[in-house]
């Protein structure tokens, strides 16, 4: 009934000039603001044509601190959707139509009116306007947006202003304005840090002589739940990240884990063992009342909430392999998801719903595969050979996971449909365990 | 690509004309607080060796091996077991941790329950060996403490073990 289907890809290593270009603008970010701690994002494939775009200089950018606009255009460029058509030094005020043939026979499809403006307290109104340069004939206006910023909010401006032209171009969400947690090993330290959807402003929230493994967001992006070894078993705890002020979650006899809150941000499901094996629980996120879902002869973990709350996703060896299941949270009754291969774990479903993705095991490789979920469509997305952890960003579009090449863990990305792909890399250091957090609100 | 983008652009230029949102950018963003707050985790030795005889603490005494895919104890790991059960028997204050770990392949939440199905089978063990529950506890390690960090079978072999462990 399931079909696999390997999908083919566009592999375009350095494909082209202008990824090149790309790769080698933000290897210089990377090593002008935090050579150490940046992750290094390398576009490795396309999806098909890519979009021409115009994102000029601002009028007016010199008065800012930082550039914004080099960050918008890196972000679309990274995205694998867009190309950016170069018309600099020009800038295109925002209180004018800009000249639409002109920009259309520079080979643009949209263009990007955009003026910065002092505020009298020190901070910046950013005024976009986005045209159609197709339809210069009819009304071209695609939409605006006012953005008021503190200078030192620079890069979460100009990630709102790509989801802003990534939504209006492709009708889907963006997902640059969002966060990333993952966990960093070098030299047998661990430490669990945050950084933006680009790689940068990477911050360390926790570091440990134990492994960290299994962070969880919760719904409103403030705290992070995650497993810590540092008292030689798996305990789980709650992080705040404003404060850096942490409280254990659970910690009964026997091992604690896989923590994934609920969509209400008031329960997380978790994985203990007081009674035997493996199996799931429902907790507060104050640590109390933590109740069995299920009885199981065998191993049950990996919870994943579905974003309506209705069902937890698992995974279970309750067949001898192990598989993936869903729990009708309300009736308590259990559904197979995955029949194909023997291997099938981790399920992480997409905030819309719609999606399934997994870690599959295909001809002895671990792989990222997603499911469409009304028509149990299931497509392996990676031909890698050591592939775990995927985790979806909040657009439901890319899949962000674990891998690792040269004998060394890095975090790669891949579009649901398996054609833009991305690897995410430290220098000098062991990446895994990434999840990707909820929209900046 | 052309495709999925012409359709919405002209749903957008006809839905969108003209109009312009306002958005603040907060100035107090958690990934700038959390800067200075960075937690940092001390890990104090915690083993408690006094009064345990010294076999207890030889390598080669206090782990026992598990075949692939497999958490049944292997005839070759039943005189370690026999050995700390009785130390248990004979010091009913004594408390020991049996840390259950898996080999690399998978993931390390699966890889952490299939360390607990060993570290509970030794558990299970322990006790038909008259040693008491209160003195056991059964944990998992997965996949983050391996011996042997090489991907061979061999080492694979090595990783898939549970150790005993006096804590306290």
């Amino acid at each position: 009934m399931d079909k696999i289907v390997i999908t083919s890809r566009i592999r375009l290593v350095f494909g082209s000039f202008f990824r090149s270009t790309c790769a080698l603008l933000l290897t210089c970010l990377a090593v002008g603001a935090h050579a150490q701690d940046t992750l290094d994002i390398t576009v490795m494939g396309s999806g098909g044509r890519l979009f021409p775009v115009i994102v000029p200089v601002f009028e007016n950018e010199g008065r800012l601190p930082n550039s914004v606009s080099e960050i918008v255009r890196a972000d679309l460029e990274r995205s694998g959707l867009f190309k950016l058509v170069d018309i600099s030094p020009m800038t295109l005020p925002e209180s004018k139509v800009p000249d639409l043939a002109a920009m259309a026979a520079r080979g643009a499809d949209a263009v990007l009116a955009a003026t910065v403006v002092a505020s009298s307290n020190g901070n910046y109104e950013i005024r976009i306007r986005l045209f159609d340069a197709t339809r210069a004939d009819a009304k071209p206006e695609l939409g605006g947006l006012v953005l008021r910023m503190p200078p030192a909010q620079y890069r979460m401006t100009a990630h709102q202003i790509a989801d802003f032209i990534y939504e209006k171009l492709t009708g889907i969400p963006g997902y640059f304005a969002t966060r990333i947690a993952y966990v960093v090993k070098n030299n047998k330290r661990y430490e669990l840090h945050i950084a933006d959807s680009d790689g940068m402003n990477a911050q360390p929230a926790l570091r440990s002589p134990e492994s960290i493994i299994s962070p969880s967001w919760s719904p409103n992006g403030q705290q992070l739940a995650y497993v810590s070894f540092e008292a030689q078993k798996p305990v789980i705890y709650v992080h705040t990240l404003a404060t850096g002020q942490r409280r254990v979650l659970a910690n009964f006899k026997g091992s604690n884990s896989a923590p994934s809150w609920a969509p209400d941000g008031r329960r997380l499901a978790v994985v203990l063992t007081k009674d035997g094996l493996s199996q799931i629980y429902l907790i507060n996120a104050d640590g109390s009342g933590a109740r069995r879902l299920m009885t199981s002869s065998g191993i049950d973990t990996e919870p994943a909430w579905s974003p309506d709350g209705q069902f937890i996703y698992f995974t279970s060896d309750r067949s001898g392999d192990p598989q993936i299941y869903r729990l009708n949270v309300a009736s308590g009754s259990v559904e197979r998801i995955t029949f194909e291969g023997s291997y099938n774990v981790t399920p992480r479903p997409s905030l819309d719903g719609k999606r399934l993705a997994f870690m599959t095991r295909h001809d002895g490789h671990f792989r990222v595969a997603v499911q469409e979920l009304a028509s149990r469509q299931t497509t392996i997305l990676t031909d890698s050979s050591r592939d775990e952890s995927p985790s979806f960003a909040p657009n439901s579009n890319m899949i962000l996971y674990a891998t690792v090449a040269g004998g060394k863990g890095m975090l790669a990305a891949v579009s649901a449909d398996g054609r833009v792909k991305q690897h995410l890399s430290i220098q000098a250091a062991d990446v895994r365990e990434p999840a990707w957090g909820p929209m900046q609100k | 690509m052309k495709k999925l983008l012409l359709p919405s652009l002209l749903v957008f230029a006809l839905a969108g004309c003209g109009t312009t949102d306002t958005q603040e950018t907060a100035a107090d963003d958690a990934a700038n607080a959390q800067n200075t707050n960075v937690k940092t985790v001390n890990v104090p030795p915690q083993s408690n060796t006094s009064g345990l005889p010294s076999w207890a603490t030889d390598p080669s005494k206090n782990s026992v091996f598990f075949d692939y895919d497999s958490y049944v104890i292997r005839s070759d790991a039943r005189s370690v077991i026999e050995a700390h059960a009785k130390l248990l028997s004979q010091q009913p204050v004594r408390k020991v941790t049996i840390q259950g770990n898996a080999d690399e392949r998978g993931s390390r939440e699966y890889n952490l329950a299939l360390g607990q199905k060993r570290a509970e089978a030794v558990r299970r063990a322990l006790r038909l060996q008259g040693a008491n529950d209160v003195q056991i506890e059964a944990v998992s390690l997965g996949k983050e403490h391996p011996r042997c960090t090489t991907s061979t079978e061999t080492c694979y072999a090595e990783n898939r073990r549970g150790d005993f462990v006096y804590l306290r």
